[in-house]
């Protein structure tokens, strides 16, 4: 058993609406899982749950061993939990290669970042990241310039840099290219063994392309988990979404 | 712009700020001073003693809008207290100067006259300590900071922010008004502190004096710059910048937000206290009337007519909005609300990022922001991560060709 991750009986309810209603999910290190459903099925809250931006109402969350379902978001991502956002959030003020520079694993206390010079191997781990999300030419221009797939790379490349060791990625290919998608499409998948990762995809191909196993969520609850194979024929989940 | 002038401005950008409060503080320390003491009063380079003070004090205030620009500027957090944090040093000084006057004020007594008006016999046990320098000087740092700390600390904590805070601080140093305005608070009541007779065994009243004070005043821009400099130049720096324009993603990155915020603005108070420490020997007087809540607007008017995120901008802005209003409260003493008003509303909607956008040296982030504040598009920090306002449409997992149109959609809002 090396679950790395252990949602428990989770519920989070908003005045009365449970956006998430006892759901249990559970996770291995070094696992890919797509995690889709309809709009509204709670995707984003769970994420939500898991970093420390919502609290539950019921259940426990458990990461590495422990108990984060209390822990405030710096330190549940201090423990290597690492997430981009649903719409891509970058610092729009800084550059590129700034964006990446405070997104280095390390660490992050004010009187060590007062003094911080960037040491040969950050300089190397930014210049890498660079090279992989396609932006080594732009690492001087100010991110809030950059076009919504260029962002969402960068944004992809600031998880990467912070090395957690699981990484949430809400739609992580809206707005990009088809070209773009596929090679999102390897740079998650080659992570997935190093990294524990957990997608949201609404783009069908892509969730495709890369899951393994996949978790279907409808209205708060897990309706289907298994292969993208077996999902997609679940009576169930075909209703669900046919309905939608 | 030949390709040489171009390659100068690109080699002296970074350093056009530090540059131009080198210049200020070289005339307010040495020029101004010299001019004053040295020159004799036939020349016409002749400064005059009243024009000195005029000038120390100035100073005076462009360090505080220097402190002011880190945490608003830089770090976003719009305050409306630090004119507090300023009359807070200036009373440790006061103290001091206070207790200085020994035996030499109307009723010769050991303890300060208003003391005596009271009718009360001896010191109370919060002035002990401020007949020495040293001691008065520590408290003028230690005051506002360990105040600014405390009050930092549950506001950032409850995650009060934006303009929330500002009216928070605004009902901070309302409250510490009415507090010293009473007179069994024991700092004067409404006269406040005043009288003085000498500092450190010098006479105020002497031109010498109030020559060197000057000098100091300058000589503590230059300090006040530097720090706040060295911090908006280190990652902790880009941090606050950061955390001023998306907050959530800066915690996600791992940073404690409170933690960046409390440094930041009990740097500022700490400087704060010390412009005021500066100031209060300069002027003669302290009194509540400083922590006025509308003092505290006037500071962040200052900074934002110089232009925030700069450092050198909100001591330009100081200088120059309180040359007007010297000027301007002389020659029409009713015009001056008004034309203050006017000012800000002026700078707030058609040159956001003040004098130093003006001159073409605002902030690199304000220009991309500015840029970037175009209708339709928010990088307002309350919206990172929430529910969407406009949900992407709906998507079929059957369907593939209508998910890779929805991903295009859910794009766009
Ligand atoms: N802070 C909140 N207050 C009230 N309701 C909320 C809040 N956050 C989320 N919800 C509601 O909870 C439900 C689940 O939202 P969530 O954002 O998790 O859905 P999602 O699966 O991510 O959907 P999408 O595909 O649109 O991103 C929605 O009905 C949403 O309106
Ligand atoms: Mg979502």
């Amino acid at each position: 058993m090396s679950a790395l991750l252990k949602v428990d009986d989770v519920t989070v309810s908003f005045d009365g609406f449970r956006a998430l209603d006892h759901l249990t999910l559970t996770l291995e290190a070094g696992e890919l899982r797509c995690l889709v459903g309809p709009n509204g099925a709670g995707k984003t809250t769970l994420q939500d749950v898991i970093t420390g931006k919502t609290r539950p109402t019921s259940g426990k969350v458990h990461f590495d061993g422990r108990d984060i379902t209390r822990l405030p978001e710096h330190v549940i991502v201090g423990l290597g939990v690492g997430r981009k956002f649903q719409r891509p959030t970058v610092f729009p003020g800084h550059t590129v290669f700034e964006n990446l520079e405070l997104s280095l694993h390390g660490s992050k206390a004010v009187t060590r970042n007062l003094f911080a010079r960037l040491t040969a191997e950050e300089r190397q781990a930014i210049d890498g990241t660079l090279d992989l999300i396609g932006l080594s030419d732009l690492r001087a221009k100010a991110a809030g310039l950059l076009s919504h797939g260029q962002k969402q790379w960068l944004e992809i490349g600031m998880l990467l840099v912070q090395q957690p060791k699981l990484l949430l990625v809400d739609e992580p290919v809206a707005g990009m290219t088809q070209a773009e998608i596929e090679r999102t499409a390897e740079i998650l998948a080659s992570l997935a063994g190093k990294h524990t990762v957990v997608v949201v995809e609404h783009d069908m191909d892509f969730v495709r392309s890369i899951a393994r196993t996949v978790t279907v969520l409808h209205e708060g609850r897990v309706l289907a988990e298994g292969p993208m194979k077996d999902v997609q024929a679940d009576p169930q989940v075909i209703e669900v979404y046919l309905g939608a | 712009m030949t390709p040489a002038l171009a390659r100068l401005r690109a080699w002296l950008g970074p350093h056009l700020n530090t540059g131009i409060i080198a210049i200020l503080c070289v005339i307010v320390s040495i020029v101004v001073p010299i001019c004053n003491a040295v020159v004799p009063e036939s020349s016409a380079l002749h400064v005059p003693d009243f024009f000195v003070t005029v000038i120390g004090k100035l100073t005076c205030y462009a360090i505080v809008a220097v402190a002011m620009d880190l945490v608003w500027g830089y770090a976003g957090i719009l305050s409306l207290c630090h004119a507090l944090f300023f009359a807070l040093g200036g009373y440790a000084m006061g103290m001091y100067l206070m207790r200085s006057i020994g035996k030499q004020g109307m009723y010769a007594s050991d303890l300060p006259d208003f003391m005596v008006f009271l009718d009360w016999k001896e010191l109370p046990w919060y002035w002990y300590g401020f007949d020495h320098f040293w001691f008065a000087a520590l408290m003028a740092l230690l005051v506002p900071g360990v105040i600014a700390y405390v009050f930092g600390f549950f506001a950032f904590r409850s995650r009060i922010g934006g303009v929330y805070f500002s009216i928070v601080t605004q009902a901070l140093t309302f409250a510490a008004m009415l507090l010293f305005f009473r007179n069994a608070t024991g700092f004067g009541g409404n006269n406040g502190l005043t009288d003085f007779k000498r500092i450190l065994g010098y006479p105020l009243r002497e031109p010498s004096t109030r020559a060197v004070l000057c000098a100091l005043a300058g000589a503590g821009l230059a300090l006040a710059y530097a720090l706040c400099r060295a911090v908006v130049g280190s990652r902790a720096g880009r941090v606050l910048t950061a955390m001023r324009d998306v907050e959530p993603k800066v915690r996600f990155c791992g940073y404690d937000t409170v933690r960046y915020k409390l440094f930041a603005w009990t740097l500022s108070a700490v400087l704060c206290g010390f412009a005021g420490a500066l100031y209060v020997p300069q002027v003669g007087i302290i009194n509540p009337s400083e922590m006025q809540p509308s003092s505290s607007v006037e500071i962040a008017i200052w900074v934002a007519v110089g232009g925030r995120g700069t450092l050198a901008g909100a001591a330009i802005g100081a200088l120059l909005v309180n040359g007007l209003k010297s000027w301007l409260t002389a020659a029409f003493p009713a015009a001056w609300l008004y034309v203050l008003g006017t000012l800000f509303v002026v700078v707030t909607l058609a040159m956001p990022g003040g004098i130093m956008q003006l001159i073409g040296m605002g902030p690199r982030a304000w220009n991309v922001l500015s840029r970037f504040r175009t209708p339709g598009v928010k990088v307002d920090a309350s919206v990172v991560g929430s529910p969407s306002s406009a949900p992407p449409p709906a998507v079929t997992l059957v369907d593939d060709k209508a998910s890779s149109a929805s991903a295009g959609g859910a794009a766009g809002s």
